[in-house]
C-alpha cells in the first residue's frame, strides 16, 4: 500500500510516516498541500491521509483536486477539530479519525479503504 | 381560602423581583389595584351622585306635591265651610229684616218660614225667637223648647256685643251634636231679639267627608281647645280632644309636620274658619302619601345595587383579564431571556469546550506519535525489548494520552451537539456521556449510579444535545437532592406504543405535593440561595416537548423522586 500523508503539523507527520514505514507501508508526507500535490503528481498513491485544516488549503479541497485527477485514491481524514461541518463532510464517503489516533486504529480504517 | 386559591390570579402569587436584568417591567399587583380603584371610581361615583341627587330632587318633590295638594284641600274645603255657614247666617239676617218682630212671635209664621228655609236650604233643624231677657218666647221644631231660659249660657251673654253668633257643636238639651246659628236684631226701641236655628252637623259632616284625601287621610273641626267636632276617621270621635297641638291663629291656610303617636310622620293642614269657633283639620299620614315614591324607590334602589354590582364584576373581570394577559406576556420575556441567556451560556461552554479540544489535541496527537515511536523502536531492538521498565513508562504515556484523548473527544462531541439536528441516537450512548460528565462527582460524594438498559432498544431519530442537557438537567436535580451514599437509578426501557421510556430515580429529599405542582413553572426554585435560577426542569421541560415527548414526575417528600422521559422514535415535524 502507498501512503500520502499530508499534516501542517511536521513534528506529527514525520513521526507517523517513520512508524508507518517501520510497520513496511510505503509512504511519503507533505506538510502543505502544494507539496502533496507535486508528490501525488510524482507517485501513484492508493490512499491519503489529510489533515481537515491547513493553512492555505485544507484537507476537503485538497481531496476534491486529488480525486479529480486519481479517481482510484482512497481518502482518510484525521482531525484535532470536532466541528459539526467537519464531521458530516469527513463522514460522508471516507474515513474519519479525531487525533490522537492509535496508530493501529488508524492501519485498520486504511485497510477498510482501500479493499473496497 | 382554597376558593382563593383557586380562583386567584397568576400575577397575584408573583413575587416582585424589582432589580437585576430580569426584573418585573411592572409591579402587577399594583397596576391591578390601580386599575379596579381608578375605573370603579370614575364609573361608580357618577352613577352614585347623579342617582342620589335623583333619588332627593324626586322625594322632595313628590313630598312638595303632597303638601301642594293638601293646602289646596284645606282651602277649598276652609272656603266651603266657611260659605256653608255664611248662607245660613244670611239667610236668617234675611229673615229678621223681612218680617217684624210681631210676625216673628207668631208661632205659624215661624213654623212656614222654618219650612220655606227647609226648602231652599239644608241643615235647618228648627227655629227659635229669644227676647232680650234670654227667655224664649217662640219655637218651631223637632224638640219641644219653647219657653227654654237662655239668659245663663254664654252666647246669650255675647250676645250685646255681637251681631251674630256661631255656636260650637254641643249636645244641648235634645242631647245631639248641633251647632246653633243666631242673628240677633234690635229694635227702634233699643230692646233686641235673637233667631236661632240648630243647624244639622250632619251635613257639616257630608260636607267634610266629601273631599278627597288620599293616604289615610282625615278632615274635621276642631274647636279652639282642640276638641274635635265632627266625627273623624282616624283620630278620636265627636268632643274627644285631637291628638296634636291646637294650631297657632293664622288668617291663611297653614300646613306642618308633625310625628303620631306611633312615631309616623303626619302632615297637619289647619285653617281657622273666620267668624266661628272652627279650625279646619286634614290630617294625613306621610308614610301612606309616600308609598308609591317607596315602590318606585325599591326599583330604583334595586336597579342601583344591580348596575353597581355588574360594573364591579365587569371592572374585576377586565382587569384581572388584562393584568393578568400582561403578567403572562412579561413573564414569557423573562422566560425567553433566560432561555437566550441560557442558550447563550452553552454555546459559549461549547465553544471553549472544542477550542480547548483542539487546541490539546495536536500536541497531544504528537505525543501519541513520539511515544508509538518509541515503542515501535524499543519492540525492534532486543536490548531494549527486554527492558519492561522502559516499556512499562511508554505504555503509561500512551494510556495517559488515550485518556487525555477520550476527555477532549467528550468535550468535542458536548460542542457539536450544540446546535440542533436531528441524527439517529442510541439512547444509551447519550446517558453514557452525560453521566461521564458527573461520575467524578458520583465518586466523591459516594453516590452509586445504576444504568439498566432494557433489551431490544431501538436506535431512534432524536437531536442529540438537547437529550443531552434533558438528561443533565435532570440528573443534576438528582445529584443534588441526594446526600452521601445516594444511589441513582436509570432504566430506559421499550414501549410499543410510546416510545424510548427512560425513568430517572433516586432517593433523595423528595418533594411535597404543592412543590410537584410547580416544578415546571419558570423561577420555580428550591435552590435560589445555592445560585439556582428556578429555570432547569422549565427548560427540561420545553425542551422534552421540543423533541415531541412527555414528562411526567411522581416524588414523596423523604423518599426520592422519579422523572420519566417518554420519547418518540421520530421527532414531530415543524
Amino acid at each position: 500500500m502507498h501512503i500520502l500523508l499530508v499534516d501542517d503539523e511536521e513534528e506529527f507527520v514525520t513521526t507517523l510516516a517513520e512508524r508507518l514505514a517501520l510497520r513496511g507501508f510505503a509512504v511519503e508526507y507533505a506538510t502543505k498541500a502544494t507539496d502533496a500535490l507535486v508528490l501525488a503528481g510524482n507517485n501513484a498513491y492508493d490512499i491519503a491521509v489529510l489533515d481537515m485544516k491547513m493553512p492555505g488549503m485544507g484537507g476537503l479541497q485538497l481531496r476534491e483536486i486529488l480525486e479529480q485527477k486519481y479517481p482510484n485514491m482512497k481518502f482518510i481524514f484525521l482531525t484535532g477539530h470536532g466541528s459539526e461541518d467537519d464531521w458530516r463532510a469527513g463522514s460522508s464517503g471516507a474515513g474519519y479519525l479525531v487525533k490522537p489516533v492509535d496508530i493501529n486504529t488508524l492501519i485498520e480504517k486504511m485497510k477498510e479503504a482501500t479493499d473496497q | 381560602m382554597s376558593i382563593w386559591n383557586q380562583i386567584k390570579p397568576d400575577f397575584w402569587r408573583d413575587k416582585d423581583i424589582s432589580t437585576g436584568p430580569y426584573r418585573r417591567m411592572f409591579n402587577f399587583r399594583r397596576i391591578w389595584k390601580m386599575a379596579v380603584l381608578l375605573t370603579s371610581l370614575v364609573t361608580l361615583l357618577p352613577l352614585i351622585v347623579i342617582t342620589s341627587i335623583d333619588y332627593n330632587f324626586t322625594q322632595q318633590s313628590i313630598e312638595k306635591e303632597h303638601l301642594l295638594r293638601t293646602l289646596r284641600v284645606g282651602s277649598n274645603a276652609k272656603r266651603s265651610i266657611s260659605f256653608f255657614l255664611s248662607e245660613r247666617l244670611s239667610a236668617l239676617s234675611f229673615v229678621v229684616r223681612d218680617n217684624s218682630v210681631e210676625e216673628l212671635y207668631q208661632p205659624e209664621k215661624l213654623h212656614s218660614i222654618l219650612t220655606n228655609l227647609r226648602e231652599s236650604f239644608d241643615g235647618f233643624v228648627d227655629l227659635g225667637m229669644v227676647d232680650h231677657t234670654g227667655m224664649q218666647r217662640n219655637y218651631v221644631g223637632e224638640y219641644n223648647l219653647g219657653g227654654k231660659d237662655y239668659s245663663s249660657q254664654d252666647w246669650f251673654k255675647e250676645v250685646p256685643t255681637k251681631q251674630f253668633h256661631i255656636s260650637e257643636v254641643f249636645l244641648g238639651f235634645r242631647q245631639v251634636p248641633h251647632l246653633i246659628i243666631g242673628v240677633r236684631h234690635t229694635l227702634p226701641d233699643g230692646r233686641f231679639f235673637v233667631l236661632r236655628s240648630a243647624i244639622d252637623t250632619k251635613r257639616f259632616n257630608e260636607l267634610l267627608s266629601g273631599f278627597e284625601l288620599s293616604g289615610k287621610g282625615d278632615s274635621f273641626l276642631i274647636n279652639r281647645e282642640g276638641i274635635i267636632q265632627t266625627p273623624t276617621l282616624y283620630h278620636g270621635g265627636v268632643f274627644d280632644k285631637m291628638p296634636y297641638a291646637v294650631p297657632q291663629y293664622s288668617e291663611f291656610t297653614e300646613i306642618r309636620e308633625e310625628k303620631n303617636a306611633t312615631g309616623e310622620a303626619v302632615i297637619i293642614c289647619s285653617a281657622y274658619i273666620p267668624d266661628s269657633p272652627y279650625i279646619l283639620v286634614i290630617i294625613k299620614n306621610k308614610n301612606e302619601l309616600m308609598k308609591p315614591w317607596r315602590e318606585t324607590r325599591i326599583i330604583l334602589i334595586g336597579f342601583l345595587v344591580v348596575s353597581i354590582t355588574v360594573i364591579l364584576f365587569v371592572i374585576l373581570g377586565v382587569s384581572t383579564y388584562m393584568v393578568n394577559s400582561m403578567y403572562l406576556v412579561d413573564e414569557r420575556r423573562l422566560s425567553t431571556l433566560h432561555e437566550v441567556e441560557y442558550a447563550n451560556k452553552l454555546a459559549s461552554i461549547g465553544r471553549l469546550a472544542a477550542g480547548v479540544a483542539h487546541e490539546i489535541n495536536n500536541p497531544l496527537a504528537i505525543i501519541n506519535e513520539k511515544a508509538g515511536l518509541i515503542k515501535d523502536i524499543f519492540s525492534m531492538k532486543e536490548s531494549y525489548g527486554k527492558d519492561t521498565k522502559l516499556v512499562g513508562l511508554v505504555d503509561s504515556v500512551l494510556f495517559s494520552v488515550e485518556r487525555c484523548s477520550t476527555i477532549t473527544k467528550r468535550l468535542l462531541s458536548f460542542a457539536r451537539h450544540i446546535d440542533s439536528a436531528i441524527e439517529t441516537i442510541q439512547i444509551g450512548q447519550v446517558i453514557t456521556e452525560v453521566l461521564g460528565f458527573l461520575h467524578k462527582e458520583a465518586e466523591y460524594r459516594n453516590i452509586s449510579v445504576e444504568v439498566d438498559l432494557g433489551e431490544n432498544i431501538p436506535t431512534f431519530q432524536s437531536d442529540r444535545g438537547k437529550l443531552q442537557q434533558i438528561f443533565l438537567n435532570i440528573i443534576n436535580n438528582a445529584f443534588a437532592a441526594m446526600s452521601v451514599g445516594g444511589r441513582l437509578e436509570v432504566n430506559v426501557s421499550y414501549a410499543q406504543n410510546e416510545g424510548i421510556v427512560a425513568k430517572i430515580t433516586d432517593n433523595g429529599c423528595g418533594m411535597s405535593e404543592a412543590e410537584l405542582g410547580k416544578i415546571y413553572e419558570p423561577f420555580y426554585s428550591t435552590k435560589t440561595k445555592a445560585g439556582g435560577t428556578g429555570l432547569g426542569l422549565s427548560i427540561t421541560y420545553g425542551l422534552v416537548q421540543e423533541l415531541g415527548g412527555r414528562i411526567d414526575v411522581s416524588s414523596r417528600l423523604g423518599k426520592g423522586t422519579s422523572f420519566t422521559v417518554t420519547l418518540p422514535l421520530n421527532p414531530p415535524r415543524k
